[in-house]
């Protein structure tokens, strides 16, 4: 296949179409709606189900029946539809069904805005629905990335019976940037024994999250763990940037890590020997990595579109070791490579602390005060 | 002579409603007083003559816990003096 | 000369297959048990137990899916008709139901339903209405009378705070995509034998791909109304029928057509 001009949302529905997607539920938010558009115009010609869906609280559940029944299913939304369908992602965790879901994420609380941000980190990695459970989150960086990711993620979510998150911010679901899709893959034409497809000739399948009796529900709860387990133990995913000799370490993810480079190539060519993590999989997260680049880091800087939300997962892995410091930008806005230097440059000059947290200390240069 | 037929209440199923007792045409249902079920509720049962095997009972029985059962009356016409 | 036989006896009647041989945790009298009955009675004499796909709900009937014996998914409050939408998509050769309470289909889930109908989802609602959430104890649902009394409408339904109940099958009568929808009693032997004649129908409504069908089924909640099941039989009959008057509500012509 030859690269192509593609847009994120738009690249992001092919490649889930050419990983055999069977079903896409959806309803229009922005910044994800040219996905949903994409599907309407693809799905129906290769006839396979699309359904724009009365809400995102449909369009969750009629990826919840499309997943019991085995087959390749997604949706996608952006930040307040993603809270909307927190409901059935709780759900399809607990009835263990394989279910891929796009958050296209944009400047929050509340309605917020339309513009790119990352502040749903908190909600997509550390649960969001009711109950215990993880999903597997892959952050891409660029619409390659988001291509291979969403492939990557329907046969995560299948091997696993889990749930596979894309998160990504509304401007790499926007930009328009060369990259390869994936041959077509054919549909599937079976289905696997777990599934509720009619009882026959075999005993009947039901699918449910109800355990009434606790024992059972600890049992269920064990089961995810420990397939949690598993996946923490194999599906770990990052990349590292200008790592070999670096003494400053910047960790970002999606299009903050994205821009974090930019940043960090200026101050590789200003002399200072920084270099950049920039995890992929933020579920499970690359903990064991970022602790062992203890050893040889003096420094760590945590660059996010949000207030701070992976920092804390930095946080616990570099567990005291280092001082971590935090740059973040809110609301829709992007930070600029040169924020991002300033910052470089602050941790390179020493002024990296261990006072206090570091919101506040990011916080107080921010605005002048805590 | 009217048909005549019985029926079968499960005890496994019947939770003594009685909903078979209001709506048996015969009046030849009744809870047992004598008899409890394992979840501890006085099962209907038969009692007298006079089931016609209508399946009424059944019909009611939210419980599905009532095997229905009735004589048949196969007519057919016979040459004379063959 | 007409020669008579008898034969000792014959079974007229016995539990459908498609039922599992266990006791319900409904409460004596209920007639969640008499609408499970019918509707498996009616998937046995069309032969639909290997084809079809349950989708329960919550509230009383959340363990609909262990009493029938064939595929079933459980949906989260109120969802049904949208996972029901989600399996019938991907199995359109399927028989797909939802088998769902008041509280769930015309409270929590209202938007699930009337979208599935408005769009023709070739899916079959099994609707069962009570007049209250039995599951939670007896509260006010959607479908409680004005004054009728239950634990949080301790006074009785208040119409100028609480509103008035919902005719749940009228309102999805006005969709074009609903293409038989209908209102049956489940009191007494001979609206049962109609309600069981409605649930034949949706689910030929279904197999020949016309649309959207619903069959509500007014039902007795003993326990929570405080009374024996044999009174309450005679509540829904004096209280429920004049407010929620059985009959057809939809029927298109297609399904007009329909010899069932």
């Amino acid at each position: 296949m030859a690269r192509e001009l593609l847009k994120g949302n738009e690249a992001i529905a092919e490649a889930a179409i050419r990983a055999g997607l069977q079903a896409y539920f959806g309803y229009p938010i922005t910044p994800q709606t040219e996905l949903l558009e994409w599907m309407a115009h693809r799905m129906p010609e290769l006839g396979r189900a699309f359904v724009q869906a009365e809400s995102e609280l449909g369009a969750i559940n009629m990826v919840y029946g499309a997943a019991c029944t085995g087959a390749r299913v997604m949706t996608s939304s952006s930040s307040p539809g993603i809270s909307l369908m927190m409901e059935g992602l709780s759900y399809i965790a607990a009835t263990e069904v394989p279910a891929v879901l796009v958050d296209v994420m944009r400047g929050g609380p509340g309605l917020g805005n339309i513009a790119p941000a990352q502040s749903d980190y908190n909600q997509m990695v550390h649960g969001g629905g009711h109950g215990d459970y993880h999903t597997i989150v892959l952050a891409p960086a660029t619409i390659q990335e988001a291509i291979d990711l969403t492939v990557l993620a329907f046969d995560l979510a299948e091997k696993y019976r889990s749930i596979a998150v894309v998160l990504l911010d509304g401007s790499l679901g926007q930009m328009m940037e060369p990259a390869e899709l994936p041959p077509m893959r054919p549909v599937r034409q079976t289905f696997p024994a777990w599934a509720a497809t009619g009882a026959a000739g075999r005993e009947r399948n039901v699918l449910t999250s109800i355990y009434l009796d606790p024992p059972k529900e600890e049992e269920a709860n064990l089961r995810l763990l420990r397939r949690w387990q598993e996946i923490q133990a194999n599906e770990v995913r990052f990349r590292e940037y200008f790592m070999e000799d670096a003494r400053f370490v910047v960790v970002g993810f999606g299009s903050a890590g994205r821009v974090a480079l930019s940043a960090v190539r200026q101050a590789r060519a200003e002399g200072i020997p920084v270099g950049l993590l920039r995890p992929i999989s933020l579920s499970p997260f690359p903990t064991r990595q970022i602790a062992a680049l203890c050893e040889r880091a003096e420094a760590f800087l945590v660059v996010e579109m949000n207030a701070g939300q992976m920092l804390e997962d930095v946080r616990l892995a570099v567990n005291g070791k280092r001082p971590v410091e935090f740059y973040g930008r809110m609301g829709g806005v992007m930070p600029f490579p040169d924020e991002i230097l300033g910052e470089i440059r602050r941790l390179a000059a020493g002024e990296a602390s261990f006072e206090g947290h570091p919101r506040d200390r990011w916080l107080q240069r921010l605005t002048g005060s805590n | 002579m009217p048909v005549q037929g019985r029926v079968v209440i499960s005890e496994l199923y019947c939770k003594g409603c009685e909903l078979c007792v209001g709506a048996c045409p015969q009046e030849v249902l009744r809870l047992s007083t004598e008899r409890i079920t394992s979840k501890g509720y006085h099962p209907a049962e038969l009692a007298g003559e006079g089931c016609t095997g209508c399946g009424i009972c059944a019909v009611v029985c939210p419980e599905a816990a009532i095997t229905v059962y009735r004589q048949v009356i196969r007519r057919s016409t016979a040459a004379v003096g063959a | 000369m007409v020669v008579e036989q008898i034969v000792p006896e014959e079974i007229v009647y016995q539990r459908p297959r498609s039922l599992v041989e266990c006791a319900t945790h409904y409460c004596p009298g209920c007639t969640h048990g008499v609408a499970h009955r019918i509707i498996a009675e009616v998937i046995d004499e069309m032969g639909l137990r290997e084809h079809t796909i349950g989708v329960a709900s919550v509230g009383c009937s959340v363990f609909a899916y262990n009493y029938f014996d064939f595929d079933w998914v459980q949906a989260p409050h109120g969802r049904a008709p949208a996972m029901a939408t989600g399996v019938k998509r991907v199995l359109p050769d399927r028989m797909v139901i939802t088998y769902q309470g008041d509280g769930d289909m015309a409270s929590i889930g209202m938007t699930e339903v009337v979208h599935a109908a408005a769009r023709g989802e070739n899916i079959t609602v099994f609707f069962i209405n009570n007049a209250n959430y039995g599951m939670t104890g007896g509260q006010m649902a959607p479908t409680t009378l004005p004054g009728q009394k239950t634990t949080s409408s301790p006074h009785g339904r208040d119409v100028e705070l609480a509103g008035y109940p919902i005719r749940a099958s009228e309102l999805l009568a006005t969709l074009e995509g609903a293409a038989y929808v209908v209102r049956r009693s489940l009191h007494d032997p001979k609206n049962i034998r109609l309600a069981k004649k409605a649930v034949r129908t949706a689910l030929e409504v279904q197999r020949q791909g016309l649309g959207f069908s619903m069959v509500e089924m007014l039902s007795i909640c003993p326990t929570n109304w405080g009374m024996s099941p044999n009174q309450a039989l005679q509540w829904l009959a004096e209280k429920m029928i004049p407010y929620y008057p059985v009959g057809d509500y939809r029927v298109s012509p297609s399904v007009a057509q329909l010899k069932v």
